[in-house]
């Protein structure tokens, strides 16, 4: 296997399971398990894996998180265009996700808050006074369907015969 | 009707004697059974990828529900003789060389019936797909097997194929990768193959249904050798590759007299294959190659780990080429082929199929099918291994 391709597969695996165990990855990948932690290493150490995250279906806690997609509009700058804003507005703990998107706005945000009024108040004081921000549009999240790839409300259930040719 | 005082059988003499499926009589205890961990799935266990099924929907909600030409959709076939050029190296003319069928199963009874006197002899290899023996002796030809071995990787020998040419000898079936063993042929063992076919004038079957699932680099495929497309018919379906055995949807490629032999057959027993089906097979054909990839990709990563640990516990198996099938050697537990796997189920709750079921030289093996989730398999191996010890 070649060294992209088992960097890709690597990959492929943590990303639907982080957990999974190198020996595991090297079983299925049928490599020595020295080989995927070398892989492992490197890739983290160039920063093609910054992290590993759990996904929580926040439904389940009993407290769930306040979540908002927020639009941001920005005034470009000479030098640096958006990322300035963009820069600033991740620095805050409440931004989980911060991108910068083509169309009718700019920057997408992701922030979380306990309560709806904490969010409100953290756009209306801390966001939009950013300088550069032209305007913001809140949007609070009421229901996740699909989260990362994972469908949350499984439907789908089929009988499948227990021996067959 | 019965009539009691006649001593006539009610049945025909050869369906009288056509033995049930060995898989058959194992899926009637398997069935009685709660918590049981199933190796004997001869089927994906992905559900068809959504893409095919909105695809399904769709072609319902068009009310595209009637009746299709008796050779399929041209626009599926059009969309299977690309792929084939592609995938297999040879071309087909959409209109008179191909034919959609319900799965590989009625494409390979359609041209046994359309080539085949009673009496005339099909050469075959076992261990082998369930009904193959039994398709030929319903239509009153002779099927002729020939072993293949765990030492050849059970690859077919074609010394072994030739020790069997009688003067009516007419049709070599071939599949591979093969369905119980996961074998493959070489390029040196179809070009033999293929040199024998030419040399006694044989007709080649060539079922090609796990083809996609191959998990070193594909070889040219026997249709596509010198002098092979003429006398080959490539047959291939969707139900292994795109999850949709339920679908029931296969095809033959092959010379224009053999598919109008296999259309008339057709027309007459089937008329046409499901025509919300064939849409769906568009979509999977045109739109669904990264999710079969994907499904690869599964599917390689589980062989690699159900060998491994089949050869740790000591139960030898040659690394499967293709398909989602582990054939373990068993003999090293003293145990039959069917004992093994009775035993296996009532203690462990694993069910695996005999290999007697794919033919008497499958004894000393099992099945063990990869199509199942991984963690599954884990479970299953933990439990195989236990039992043995």
């Amino acid at each position: 296997m070649s060294a992209q391709k088992m960097r890709e597969e690597i990959l492929r695996l943590l990303q639907k399971n982080a957990r999974i165990s190198d020996q595991e990855i090297a079983d299925r990948l049928a490599v020595e398990v020295g080989q995927v932690s070398a892989t492992i290493q490197a890739m983290q150490a160039d920063h093609t894996i910054i992290g590993y995250s759990t996904l929580i279906n926040e439904e389940m806690l009993p407290e769930p998180p306040v979540r908002a997609l927020i639009e941001v509009e920005v005034l470009p700058e000479r030098d640096g265009g958006f990322d300035r804003v963009a820069r600033m507005t991740s620095k805050f703990p409440e931004v989980k996700a911060v991108a910068l998107l083509s169309g009718s706005y700019d920057l997408s945000l992701e922030v979380t808050g306990k309560t709806l009024q904490e969010v409100a108040f953290f756009v209306s004081s801390k966001l939009s006074t950013i300088p550069g921000i032209r305007a913001t549009r809140t949007h609070f999240l009421l229901k996740k369907y699909k989260q990362a790839g994972f469908i949350l409300h499984e439907d789908e259930e089929y009988e499948r015969l227990k021996v067959t040719p | 009707m019965s009539d009691s005082k006649s001593p006539r059988s009610r049945l025909a003499d050869h369906i009288r004697d056509l033995p049930r499926s060995g898989i058959r009589d194992f899926f009637d205890i398997v069935s009685t059974m709660d918590d049981v961990i199933s190796l004997g799935i001869g089927e994906p266990d992905f559900v068809t990828p959504w893409r095919i099924r909105e695809a399904t929907i769709n072609a319902i909600e068009r009310g595209f529900t009637n009746y299709t030409s008796n050779l399929g959709m041209l626009s599926l076939r059009k969309s299977i003789c690309r792929r084939v050029a592609e995938d297999f190296e040879v071309r087909y003319d959409p209109h008179t060389e191909c034919i959609v069928t319900v799965g590989v199963s009625e494409a390979l009874d359609l041209i046994l019936r359309a080539i085949l006197n009673p009496g005339d002899e099909v050469i075959y290899h076992e261990p082998c797909y369930v009904s193959y023996a039994p398709s030929i002796s319903m239509i009153h030809a002779v099927p002729v097997p020939v072993v293949t071995r765990e030492q050849n990787r059970f690859a077919l020998d074609p010394a072994d194929v030739e020790a069997k040419i009688t003067p009516k000898t007419k049709v070599l079936l071939l599949n591979f990768p093969n369905n119980p063993t996961g074998a493959n042929l070489t390029m040196q063992q179809k070009t033999e193959l293929a040199r024998i076919a030419i040399k006694h004038d044989l007709l080649v079957i060539t079922d090609e249904i796990y083809a996609e699932l191959t998990y070193s680099d594909r070889t040219t495929c026997i249709a596509a050798l010198p002098g092979m497309k003429e006398r080959t018919v490539l047959l291939h379906g969707f139900s292994k590759a795109y999850a949709m055995t339920g679908y029931r949807l296969g095809y033959g490629c092959g010379p224009r007299d053999l598919i109008d032999a296999m259309m008339r057959v057709h027309q007459y027993s089937m008329l046409c294959a499901s025509s919300i089906a064939q849409a769906a097979g568009i979509e999977a054909f045109d739109n669904s190659q990264a999710e079969m990839e994907e499904m690869k990709i599964e599917y390689w990563q589980r062989r690699n780990v159900i060998v491994k640990r089949l050869n740790n516990m000591g139960l030898t198996c040659v690394t499967p080429e293709g398909a989602f099938y582990v054939f373990p050697n068993i003999t090293s537990t003293g145990l039959s082929s069917k004992e093994f796997a009775t035993r296996l189920l009532k203690e462990k709750r694993v069910a695996v199929v005999p290999g007697t079921a794919f033919g008497a030289c499958g004894e000393g093996y099992v099945r063990c099918s990869y199509a199942t989730s991984l963690e599954e398999i884990e479970i299953a191996m933990a439990r195989i291994a236990e039992f043995i010890r």
